[in-house]
């Protein structure tokens, strides 16, 4: 089975985006990650927009697994939606 | 500053109100580390799990510990960022949940 795609808008500052990153390398999961803190002016506006569509709120991390969002460090869901349990 | 002078410093004051940090040591100086980098950047110590806005005054609610790690502590033993925490939290004797963001979206400067 193909994995689905992982995309993560996190902060570089961030231990919950820091945890997501481990668990998500510590697993072998390809991903994608924009550390939106590290981007600035035009870029960072339209990226926080593409974030607040995904998660109005726009907290980090916002996880984006198929067509799951999740919010959030949470090792369960994360792994649901990846078909790992 | 080093994050070792900031544990110093903020233990002595914020266990005198019953707050404490993470007892995961890793964890803790990752954030602090992560603390000082903020006040490098923007000139003030915002929380490392928001995204700062980079205005003084907009992010004055989450200056580090922020206001709402008062109600979080309460509510769920520890703070958005699991650095301040209760002892309790620290000693296990409460669940470790996920801690929800608290500050109102109109509050989000972006």
């Amino acid at each position: 089975m193909s994995q689905p795609k992982v995309k993560m808008y996190s902060l570089s500052t961030c231990s919950h985006c820091k945890a997501t990153k481990k668990f998500l390398g510590e697993c072998t999961i390809k991903y994608e990650f924009i550390d939106v803190d590290k981007l600035e002016g035009d870029e960072r506006k339209a990226i926080i927009e593409d974030v607040k569509k995904f998660n109005p709120r726009c907290s980090f991390p916002t996880i984006i697994i198929g067509e799951k969002v999740i919010v959030g460090y949470k090792e369960k869901e994360i792994k649901e939606a990846l078909g790992m349990e | 500053m080093t994050p070792q002078e900031l544990y110093d410093r903020m233990k002595k004051v914020q266990e005198a109100k019953g707050y404490y940090f993470n007892k995961d040591k890793e964890r803790t100086f990752e954030l602090l580390e992560a603390l000082i980098t903020n006040r490098e950047k923007y000139g003030y110590m915002g929380c490392p799990c928001r995204l700062l806005s980079g205005d003084k005054e907009l992010d004055r609610d989450i200056f580090c510990p922020c206001v709402y790690s008062v109600p979080d502590i309460e509510a769920f033993g520890s703070c958005y960022c699991n650095l301040y925490v209760s002892k309790e939290w620290n000693e296990g004797k409460i669940p470790h949940e996920y801690v929800p963001e608290r500050r109102p979206p109109e509050k989000m400067p972006y």
